[in-house]
């Protein structure tokens, strides 16, 4: 069993306990290359055919490339496609000039209606420990309070593959069977299996996207690479992180820790 | 692909475990610009060293108080494979946090500061090592620069540790000198050491080994749930031991359910065998009712090389709630995908996890961070194997009110 057998078994095997305790999950699908790595490994948890419906949280700043892609495969893979989108806060104006208050508003509270409305006490989410040092603080299975707080400084043990079982009245659990990959596994295995992703990531014009989510707050990276050949030579021979390009990881040095505190994903 | 290793780094508050990581990830050039950046940024200087403890102590109230709460994985690569580095917390009060990261490693960092030397948590990390079963044990004396380099300083640590693990049935795989913030003996040796003969702290790593459950042992296959697809049952879950063919007699466990698997299932098709770690789905023919097989029966060998079938037995345990366990206490108990109801109907004897001190025999009650030896009695009959044999079913955490406060292994 090779590296990338080790990591599909092992995300699987969490969507499946995932399932048996939550019946009433949601995975959450932002249409980037990670989420759409989770709904493949959704596919193979679920043989095909995936039972539970997908969440996309629409800031309505999303690239167009994007809706597209939802679109496409959502109905060639069979998905309950749910998408929430919180249209008070984008009716009164809120917009990505007021970074960390436009993500907070527009993505958690998003997703705290969504989940008020569909009665979801766990979600699947597509985070990397490697992504940001917050995230590599995470659980796979970890608790979320009513007000969507975090608390990281009392996470429940995590040992031999027995997860928090049970969330709480109100509570939600957040279930992260991708975090032990790292950006680059996410790319051996989508060229592994063939697993289609949005043209975003290619190259185009000398740059391409690391990173995707909201057009404002996305920048792009010089980059030549437009085949997934490419991309992986490129990210064996680069140290950049991958999430420099975004600006909500960079406001001040804990942005990051206070979003997540908030709820962000 | 590459090999892929996990290993944890442990020891007392402020031995340096955090610098010691970031110095590694800066060596081996594993940190990315922007993210030294901010190191750099963070930093007070300190003997013109960026402070590297910043690249793993990410929470703010970690870098004001300068320490680690929470355990954390990093990532990084040397020539020949991939390394996944848990950081561990030192404070007594954060042991599940460094339980949490230990018990996802197959090897570990144990630091020692040459100035101080063994301390409390030393010596619990030492013995929670031992207790969850990591036998790939490497010893850092680190801070080497504040004993002037000192040899016979090392000769002692190197002393203590060592009959120390012999305590309880370890041996370090070896014991080495560095000073993280310096930078000497972690990547490279360097001319303040030069009377130290052995690999550098970088070189030792690739002497570890990768642990994983094997396709040599018995099968053992817990089922996880029970898929219902075009009329068909499908018993999913993930082999935890073992080689699965089709075709195979296999006995489901504690309801001895006699089966045939039929068909082994994935999303592409069907496979012919499943090696351990791989999660698949099953279709069997049984003797009985099919609907005996669910969530908590084990797979195993038809005839010989069967788990144990239990509900009464002795079991290693560690406490980590600040709510004690009391004898005749009700909770959960899970081990692979079993879940049951259990009490602890005697407590044999109460340790001290630090200095092994016997606090008690015939227990009345376990506090956080003790260890135990106890009995277990269960609700109903659990199929339990020897850790050492096959961890997956040697091992379990105790749960009351559904968060998990204890955990241990049976021999």
């Amino acid at each position: 069993m090779d590296r990338l057998d080790e990591l599909e078994n092992q995300s699987i095997y969490i969507i499946r306990e995932a399932y048996y305790h939550y019946r009433n999950l949601a995975l959450l699908w932002s249409v980037g290359k990670d989420s759409t790595t989770l709904v493949w490994l959704c596919r193979k948890a679920f043989l095909g055919k995936i039972p539970i419906p997908a969440l996309h949280i629409d800031t309505g700043y999303k690239f167009p490339e994007m809706y597209k892609f939802r679109d496409e495969y959502g109905k060639k893979w069979g998905l309950k496609v749910v998408v929430a989108r919180n249209e008070e806060a984008i009716a009164a104006g809120m917009g990505p000039t007021k970074k960390l208050e436009c993500c907070n508003a527009l993505k958690t509270e998003g997703l705290k209606k969504a989940i008020a409305q569909h009665h979801f006490s766990a979600l699947l989410l597509g985070i990397r420990r490697d992504e940001h040092g917050i995230r590599a603080k995470e659980r796979y299975f970890s608790p979320r309070n009513q007000e969507f707080k975090w608390n990281y400084q009392d996470q429940p043990p995590e040992l031999w593959d027995q997860y928090k079982s049970q969330a709480e009245e109100g509570t939600h659990i957040r279930v992260h069977p991708l975090l032990h990959w790292t950006e680059k596994d996410i790319w051996y295995y989508i060229r592994r299996e063939n697993i289609p992703i949005t043209d975003l990531y290619f190259a185009k014009n000398g740059k391409r996207y690391r990173s995707i989510g909201c057009v404002p707050c996305c920048s792009p990276v010089n980059s030549d690479a437009d085949t997934i050949d490419k991309i992986i030579e490129e990210l064996e021979s680069t140290n950049t992180s991958e999430r420099a390009g975004r600006a909500q990881d960079k406001e001040d040095t804990y942005t990051m820790q206070k979003l997540r505190a908030l709820g962000y994903m | 692909m590459r090999e892929n290793l996990h290993f944890v780094v442990v020891g007392h508050v402020d031995h340096g475990k955090s610098t010691l990581i970031g110095r590694l990830l800066y060596d081996t050039n594993s940190l990315p610009p922007d993210k030294m950046e901010e190191v750099r940024k963070m930093s007070k200087e300190y003997q013109g060293q960026p402070e590297f403890a910043f690249v793993m102590d990410h929470l703010e109230e970690e870098r004001n108080q300068r320490i680690t709460i929470d355990t954390a994985q990093i990532f990084f690569s040397t020539d020949s494979r991939d390394y996944v580095i848990i950081d561990a917390p030192g404070h007594k009060q954060f042991l599940k946090n460094m339980i949490t990261g230990a018990s996802q490693a197959e090897a570990a960092l144990l630091l020692i500061d040459a100035q101080e030397g063994l301390r409390e948590q030393t010596h619990r990390h030492a013995y929670m090592l031992s207790l969850l079963g990591l036998r790939q044990i490497v010893v850092i004396v680190n801070k080497m620069d504040l004993v002037g380099y000192d040899q016979q300083r090392y000769n002692e640590i190197r002393e203590q540790i060592t009959k120390r693990l012999a305590e309880f049935s370890l041996e370090p795989m070896m014991v080495i000198p560095i000073s993280a913030r310096m930078g000497d003996n972690v990547a490279q040796l360097g001319e303040n050491l030069s009377w130290y003969k052995g690999d550098t702290l970088l070189g030792s790593l690739d002497k570890l080994r990768c642990i994983r459950q094997g396709n040599e042992g018995p099968v053992r296959f817990p089922v996880q749930d029970v898929y219902e697809m075009d009329g068909q049952d499908i018993l999913v879950g993930r082999v935890a031991s073992g080689v699965l063919h089709k075709g195979d007699q296999v006995l489901f466990r504690p309801s001895d359910t006699a089966a045939v698997i039929e068909q082994i299932k994935v999303l592409d098709g069907e496979l012919d065998s499943a090696d351990a770690g791989k999660s698949i789905g099953l279709v069997v023919k049984s003797d009985k009712n099919g609907k005996t097989i669910k969530r908590g029966q084990v797979a195993c060998p038809s005839t010989d090389n069967q788990p144990r079938v239990l509900s009464d037995f002795s079991a290693s345990v560690f406490w980590m709630s600040e709510q004690p366990l009391k004898l005749g206490d009700k909770l959960d108990l899970k081990c692979a995908t079993q879940q049951v109801p259990c009490k602890i109907s005697k407590i044999t004897n109460r340790l001290d996890s630090s200095s092994l001190d016997l606090l008690a025999e015939d227990a009345q009650e376990l506090c956080d961070t003790e260890v135990a030896q106890l009995t277990i009695e269960t609700e109903q009959p659990i199929c339990l194997d020897a850790h050492e044999s096959i961890a997956e079913l040697g091992q379990f955490v105790l749960m009351r009110n559904n968060d998990t406060i204890g955990g241990g292994v049976v021999h």
